[in-house]
């Protein structure tokens, strides 16, 4: 993927149309996370805690599902409506049907993490910080990135590697 | 007895599993023993043996964290829960070496 992130236009549990919009944000987190997997799971709460902390600074974090819902129902449109009603996202959670997002985004696990700036160029793509099973690393690397990239300077650590659960493609 | 670690390459979290299952086995005085290790890649072969994620640990085919009934069947990471509710793309060390105590002999 170039250094421009490809726009899009996803409906959230709701249907409601939620476009990247990177310009209306001082920062966009964008995230391709699942249901079903246990890395996605075991990071959420901490990409949670990072869309609350970081909402006063401007920061919009999105949530994408891009899975194949037909081989893994509990990655269904269904599940995530369940998900969201019990209070378990604290940003919207898109739902990527097609798969076109995480094909043009290049996204490779649940979770990879984006950070893109308001001029709509990446800023940050990898993991959420070193360890899914130490929660006392608070995201540190996503949190690192956009500490940098809202005082305006470089970011220190722009590629981690993302680790997670393959994405689901369709056959 | 058998010991076996099903897996899927696409769930980066077989190779810790597996220094689990050899660190378990060890302390338990069974370092010698073999681990088969059965790499699952396609539908076919998840039915075959009715794999409900990657990694899963069986020994003389049963699995040391019994699924519950309706479990799905697929190449997927598998869910387990760590003793203070987290969860885990790998079981507990201690509570897998637990299960292998009342398995093994």
């Amino acid at each position: 993927m170039t250094d421009t992130v490809p726009a899009f236009t996803l409906p959230d549990t709701d249907g409601t149309p939620t476009s990247l919009s990177p310009e209306s944000a001082a920062a966009t987190v964008v995230v391709f996370t699942c249901n079903h997997c246990p890395y996605a799971l075991a990071w959420h709460d901490r990409l949670n805690d990072v869309a609350r902390d970081y909402a006063a600074s401007g920061v919009r974090l999105l949530y994408v599902n891009s899975n194949d819902a037909e081989r893994y129902p509990r990655d269904s449109l269904a599940a995530m409506t369940e998900r969201v009603e019990r209070g378990e996202f604290a940003a919207p959670y898109l739902h990527d049907q097609s798969q076109a997002v995480a094909r043009r985004w290049e996204a490779r696990t649940t979770p990879d993490v984006f950070v893109v700036g308001p001029d709509g160029t990446l800023a940050y793509r990898g993991a959420p910080d070193a360890d899914h099973g130490d929660p006392a690393l608070r995201a540190q690397w996503l949190r690192t990135a956009l500490d940098d990239l809202l005082a305006g300077r470089p970011v220190t650590n722009p590629r981690t590697e993302p680790v997670g659960c393959s994405i689901k493609w369709r056959p | 007895m058998n010991v076996e670690l099903l897996y899927w390459e696409g769930c980066p979290s077989h190779p810790q599993a597996l220094a689990d299952l050899r660190a378990a086995l060890d302390s338990l005085g069974l370092g010698d023993l073999p681990v088969a290790l059965t790499r699952v890649e396609d539908d076919e072969q998840v039915r075959a043996t009715g794999f409900v994620g990657s990694p899963t640990i069986r020994v003389d085919g049963a699995d040391a964290f019994p699924p519950a009934d309706d479990e799905p069947l697929g190449l997927a990471c598998r869910v387990y829960r760590l003793p203070d509710g987290r969860v885990s793309p790998t079981p507990d060390p201690g509570q897998l070496r637990d299960a292998l105590a009342l398995m093994l002999p």
